[in-house]
């Protein structure tokens, strides 16, 4: 018997996810070899995966420049501009990941060489997330993202917290999942298939049962707002991301969100764009929740790591207000590489912060309170410089990609307003809400600089590094956005 | 043969069930066990759909089968949260791990 | 009709079962209630004419998952995770909640039969011929090696995350590893 299906396959196109599978499994095996005072090893050896992965998505850039889009694994996914870009976010995101758990693993005790492994399987979850095709692929890759998040969540082990967070992060994320499920089985009993474009072709002709998919669809958002953590779907957030150990914390901050992002564009985008002015005014209405609930209990929190919660569902609002946008589909290219922008400045902002946080945070997990950061302007200028820009980035204030991404998440939202006028009041609550958040970011500079106070902290090398690189591509965002909102734009998909 | 609605019927009420089981218990195992119904009532869900709607492709059962192996590994890890939390806590209780705020 | 019987009597022990779990204060006994409610899944899968399916289930859920669960009480201590419910503002929402969800998917339901909506698409074939390659073993594995093949890789790699998961978050040599450091700074 001949399988039909292996001409289609086309390895080449998902050659980086392949790259990082393989080696995740390779370094499984390895990681037994090395002797437990001898675990940063498995770190660097999972860097160089990470890289090897880089090195086949810049090429990939090039190809799929010229070519425009790919179909791999029989149209189960589909490689192109808006997944190429994401993977490279995505790749970033872990590489910074194995750098912050460098130090900060032994420092804790909690040094594991499957700490490496499950980042490099999360991220593969997220990457084949961002190039899904078919609804199964989407649900199959959103638990390939969780479920080793679930268990990093929970390294921490005799750390209480860490364990509370891990539960709770998994109890909801499974009773999510469930939900996300459940839209994909309507979905498919509305449309006859779970093939994103099948669903489009199905939307648009008599072969459609309108109230199943469109049910289905809303089941969809639920499980797809857990994971980017749009309100209501937020309570997780900041119980994990102050449980969880702090890398963990900054990886899934990002990476978490990104893919959640990337789901749901493609399933919106895709899928239903017969049906997008109902779409775009629920998303529109979450957006406007989501920024005003984030921003305002962020006002109220002590701790950094709750504090950078509250602001990540806040970012959140922003990013779905572009996502909105997407609805028109003349102005659906601007929206979605407004996303895609936003995500890769919002990327490179927190994972800077959090590694302040690391490097302020002691031995304990103690450390994490806001109060902590006093007198870091005296004892570490440097530091303190660079999260005064993160958080200046966060806020949106000018020479930083923060800004850039905001202005470009209002044009997107301002572009799309004939066709759905409640954009314009979810466009005023953004800026409105952009400057209450002011208060609390701008708090922690004040504090660096203002308060006296040990302003204790351990910066070794691999944290420099990354505060630089992080520092740099901020900066770099803030003043010269044009070319990679360029590149951002093209990544639409086609 | 049996109307295709009856099966969603019954699937919904599982469904249903399962959402009451996960808001209303306190206990984690318990918790867990209603994720797997919801799960299982999707199934049904899916099975249906697929005999009614499309049965020349074997979508709805591939589905299935993969929602199986999610099940199993969300079982897996939920449970050895569960166990290692019992072990430094000797509670499964939700109400009782209260560290954090909900 | 015979068949209606049946399906009612199936869908009633299911339902019932399901409720049994969610009542029961023991957690044993919740857990029985469920394999039995997942084997009428079974009984339902078999009657869809997906025979391969309704092994799986059997032999994996009823079996392996139950099985598991019903071991993490037995070592917890059953007693231990007795399943007295409190009920305190959760429960009425809860109930509320599943109220909504039912109405709503009967509305649902009832809407889209009633405006002839759930007619399949392709005609069901009673030719038993078809019917009996199409749910088969050899069918079903030709598809998920197939068309499915990624979807199929990716478990493969999510079972394996679970492993190490459920591997690492129970053994405790984290901890024992600062037992040791505290032993060696000691000295």
């Amino acid at each position: 018997m001949q399988l039909p299906i292996l001409e289609s396959i086309n390895l080449m196109a998902v050659l980086p996810v392949l790259i990082i599978a393989g080696w995740a499994c390779v370094l499984l095996v390895f990681d037994l070899l090395i002797p437990r005072s001898r675990k940063h090893w498995t770190a660097w050896l999972a860097l160089v995966g990470l890289l090897g992965a880089a090195v086949a998505l810049f090429f990939q850039i090039g190809h799929f420049a010229r070519l425009g889009s790919e179909a791999a694994f029989d149209g189960m996914v589909t490689v192109d501009g808006f997944s190429i870009f994401l993977q490279v976010v995505f790749v970033l995101t872990a590489i910074v990941g194995v750098l912050l758990a460098l130090d900060y693993l032994p420092r804790h005790g909690i040094e594991r060489g499957e700490y490496y492994v499950l980042l490099l399987f999360t991220t593969i979850g997220m990457m084949i997330m961002s190039m899904a095709a078919d609804l199964i692929v989407v649900f199959v890759a959103l638990e390939l993202l969780s479920i080793p998040l679930y268990i990093l969540s929970g390294f921490a082990g005799m750390r209480e917290t860490s364990e509370e967070a891990a539960l709770k992060y998994f109890l909801l994320g499974a009773f999510a999942s469930s939900f996300l499920v459940y839209g994909i089985a309507l979905t498919y009993g509305g449309t006859g298939t779970t093939r994103l474009t099948g669903i489009a072709q199905a939307v648009t002709s008599d072969a459609l049962n309108l109230p199943l998919t469109t049910v289905g669809m809303g089941l969809l958002l639920v499980g797809l707002g857990f994971k980017v953590a749009a309100v209501p779907f937020h309570m997780w957030t900041p119980d994990v991301y102050q449980g969880a150990p702090t890398p963990v914390t900054a990886f899934m901050s990002v990476g978490a969100k990104a893919g959640g992002f990337a789901a749901l564009i493609r399933v919106l985008v895709t899928a239903f764009p017969a049906i997008a002015s109902e779409w775009g005014t629920l998303i529109a209405v979450i957006a406007g929740l989501t920024m005003l609930l984030g921003n305002i209990v962020a006002i109220s929190q002590s701790n950094i790591k709750r504090m950078l919660a509250y602001s990540s569902i806040a970012h959140a609002g922003y990013i779905l207000l572009a996502v909105a946008a997407a609805q028109r589909s003349e102005n659906a290219s601007f929206a979605i590489g407004a996303v895609v922008f936003y995500l890769l400045a919002y990327a490179l902002t927190n994972l800077g912060a959090f590694t302040v946080a690391i490097a302020v945070e002691r031995d304990d997990g103690t450390g994490t309170e806001i109060d902590d950061f006093a007198g870091l302007g005296k004892t570490r200028p440097w530091m303190a410089l660079a999260m005064a820009l993160f958080m200046l980035s966060l806020t949106g204030m000018p020479i930083s990609g923060g800004l850039v991404g905001k202005v470009f998440v209002f044009q997107a939202a301002l572009q799309a307003v004939p066709g759905d006028p409640l954009l314009l009041a979810v466009v005023i609550i953004g800026v409105l809400t952009s400057v209450v958040s002011a208060f609390y970011y701008l708090k922690v500079i004040m504090v660096m600089y203002m308060r006296e106070g040990e302003g204790k902290a351990v910066l070794p090398l691999a944290l420099k590094t990354v505060l630089a690189a992080t520092a740099f591509g901020t900066l770099v965002l803030g003043i010269i956005p044009g070319p990679v909102f360029q590149m951002a734009q093209r990544a639409m998909l086609k | 043969m049996i109307p295709l609605h009856w099966y969603l019927l019954v699937a919904a009420g599982m469904f249903a069930l399962g959402i009451y089981g996960v808001l209303a218990r306190r206990n984690a195992v318990a918790i867990l066990m209603s994720i797997e119904l919801m799960l299982n009532a999707v199934n049904i869900n899916l099975v249906a759909f697929w005999r009614y709607m499309a049965p020349e492709a074997l979508n709805g059962q591939m589905f299935a089968i993969l929602v199986f192996a999610v099940a199993a590994a969300e079982a897996a890890v939920g449970l050895a949260l569960i166990i290692s939390i019992y072990r430094n806590r000797e509670t499964v209780v939700a109400e009782d791990i209260n560290l954090l705020k909900w | 009709m015979i068949g209606y019987i049946l399906f009612g009597l199936v869908a009633l022990v299911a339902i019932v079962s399901a409720v049994g779990m969610l009542l029961s204060t023991n957690a044993i006994h919740a857990a029985l209630f469920l394999v039995i409610n997942l084997i009428c899944i079974a009984l339902f899968y078999l009657g869809l004419n997906a025979p391969f399916l309704a092994m799986v289930q059997i032999t994996v859920y009823a079996g392996a998952i139950m099985v598991l669960f019903l071991f993490v009480i037995m070592l917890l201590g059953a007693e231990q995770v007795t399943l007295k419910s409190q009920l305190k503002w959760q429960a009425p929402l809860a109930i509320v909640l599943a109220v909504v969800m039912i109405a709503a998917t009967f509305l649902l339901f009832f809407n889209v039969q009633a405006s002839g909506g759930l007619s399949p698409l392709a005609p069901i074939s009673e030719d038993p011929r078809q019917t009996e390659t199409f749910g088969s073993p050899y069918a079903v594995g030709e598809v998920l090696f197939g068309a499915y093949l990624l979807p199929f890789e990716m478990t493969g790699v999510l079972l394996l995350v679970a492993m190490i998961g459920a591997i690492i978050l129970t053994r405790n040599e984290a901890g024992g590893m600062r037992d040791e450091q505290r032993a060696a700074s000691n000295e």
